[in-house]
């Protein structure tokens, strides 16, 4: 049975997540009518900044033409993709540099180098290896994603408890035990929360790779719309993409969830 | 009583790019079998460093260290918080015995006995977060006995305890030891325990460490340690100790 206290925190508490939300809301909707409204009385340039109308209109006749879901889809295939690869690759090269220290100290500083480059330098060289197509957007996607993954993991790996270490030495337990059942599980959480930083680089990958060679996707919708210098394009393209990476996000949020429970 | 192993004049120097650290000068003991030794020193001193020299877990700079037993096995016990929390209670229990590839029906029993003999069977499927820290303390002795080992080594094994819990925790430690029969050598840096469980205190100088005295503890009639503190020898062993302790600092 709950105290009547412990009932009135409830109310209150959730009373306020009510009212935070609605704050929020209203934050949106003052923001889209203040902007319609700056851009019909012309006080901001309607051809350079759109609006939420013609957002809607472009976006309706992106529908209309079969469009809409096809870039939606593209772009969210490509960043889960390149997502999964990503994890499993990193997986993989930190148990190697687990179980190889002397590896782990000598790619140390090329992995921290790696990591202080902005990937999106190696785009050029990777279309001309891979080509103009998909695949340089998934190996643009999975090099981001993996190098930072691969750092945020293998850190986990060897800060693996030293006790927890001498207790598992007390054991005379060989290297590979030692991984399998104390470092991995015990990375666990590091693991499951580098999911987030995963997806979103992912799609910063994904985005930049459609800048660059892609026919299909939001990273094209947007480069094709500043070509064409169609902003309307452009601007529903950004609006779809900050819907799109909410999503994402939430999703692996509620995945890490799942996982950790 | 049959030695059970020999420390001869070990040293111990850590090779660090910072230079050299000696930790350990030279130190010489024996354990008998069955003996409860107690290594007592001040925070530094090379107590964990010799015990994992003993227990072959590091390697020694000099000196020698003899086992009257061919292989060994060892039981280390250390802080609370080794038990590993993705795994139930049960499962830490058996890990040693997974680990070492003895695990069959009978070691297996032979574990989850243990649990059930110091009352810990209604914990078995729990997480070692619900449990409190004596009876992790506890579980982490049973994973220690269960693979059966030839001696026990504790370093260390109430510091993370608040001090009445750890109290009632070394009673409980004290007699499980006691009905293994395990030969064991624990460090602390807390006399009063050290004097109420062992049988035998090697008190240490500070770092690099030599034996700076050994002590037999005889109290008359032996008993569990929170009772052997009320022991009228109780307080005559604190200030011999103490005073090595003092000389050693100097
Ligand atoms: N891996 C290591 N590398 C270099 N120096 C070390 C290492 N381990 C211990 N030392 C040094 O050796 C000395 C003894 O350390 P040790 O941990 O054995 O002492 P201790 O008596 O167990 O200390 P505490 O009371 O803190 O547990 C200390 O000066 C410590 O800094
Ligand atoms: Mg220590």
């Amino acid at each position: 049975m709950l105290s009547n206290e412990q009932k009135e925190f409830i109310k209150k508490y959730k009373k306020k997540k009510r009212i935070i939300l609605l704050i929020q809301l209203l934050i949106i909707v003052v923001f889209f009518i203040t902007w319609e409204l700056l851009s019909k009385y012309n006080i901001i340039n309607s051809f350079i900044f759109s609006s939420p109308s013609k957002v809607i209109k472009t976006i309706y006749k992106l529908y209309l033409d079969n469009n809409l879901f096809k870039h939606i889809w593209v772009t969210i295939y490509e960043t889960l993709i390149s997502f999964s690869i990503g994890l499993i690759i990193s997986l993989i090269i930190s148990i190697l540099l687990y179980l190889y220290n002397g590896f782990y100290k000598v790619m140390d500083p090329f992995l921290t180098c790696l990591n202080s480059l902005p990937k999106v330098a190696l785009g050029p060289m990777i279309i001309i290896v891979a080509g103009a197509n998909i695949k340089s957007i998934i190996v643009m996607a999975v090099l981001i994603n993996v190098i930072v993954s691969t750092v945020v993991i293998t850190n986990g790996f060897y800060n693996t408890d030293k006790i927890k270490l001498k207790l598992m030495a007390s054991f005379k337990a060989n290297k590979y035990q030692v991984l399998k059942y104390l470092v991995i599980p015990s990375s666990y959480k590091t693991i499951i929360s580098s999911f987030k930083l995963g997806i979103s680089m992912s799609l910063i990958g994904v985005i930049s790779g459609e800048f660059l060679v892609s026919r299909e996707g939001l990273g094209y919708l947007i480069i094709y719309g500043t070509q064409v210098f169609n902003l309307d394009l452009v601007i529903s393209g950004i609006l779809l993409l900050i819907v799109i990476s909410y999503i994402l996000y939430k999703l692996v949020e509620y995945l890490e969830k799942k996982l950790l429970s | 009583m049959s030695k059970i192993l020999q420390v001869i004049k070990i040293g111990k120097k850590y090779n660090t790019i910072n230079g050299e650290i000696e930790a350990i000068k030279d130190i010489s003991f024996d354990i008998n079998e069955g003996e409860f030794v107690a290594i007592v020193g001040t925070s530094g001193c090379g107590k964990s460093t010799l015990l994992s020299i003993i227990s072959g877990l590091l390697k020694q700079s000099k000196g020698e260290v003899k086992y009257n037993i061919d292989n060994p096995v060892i039981g280390y016990m250390l802080q609370e918080d080794a038990l590993f929390e993705h795994l139930k209670i049960k499962d830490n229990v058996l890990l040693g015995l997974k680990i070492q590839n003895k695990l069959n029906k009978e070691t297996k029993n032979f574990a989850l006995n243990l649990l059930k003999k110091y009352n810990l069977e209604k914990f078995i499927d729990k997480k070692p977060s619900e449990l409190s820290g004596g009876m992790k303390q506890r579980v982490a002795l049973i994973r220690t006995l269960a693979i059966n080992p030839d001696i026990l080594f504790l370093d260390e094994p109430f510091s993370a305890l608040d001090s009445s819990t750890s109290l009632l925790v070394s009673d409980d430690v004290y007699k499980m030891i006691k009905e293994s029969g395990k030969t064991t050598i624990m460090v602390t840096h807390d006399i009063a325990s050290a004097i109420s469980m062992a049988d035998k205190v090697i008190v240490l100088s500070k770092s690099p460490s030599v034996v700076k005295n050994i002590h037999e503890i005889n109290f008359e009639n032996k008993d569990i340690p929170t009772i052997n503190r009320q022991n009228e020898k109780f307080h005559y062993y604190y200030e011999l100790i103490w005073k090595d302790l003092d000389d050693a600092l100097e």
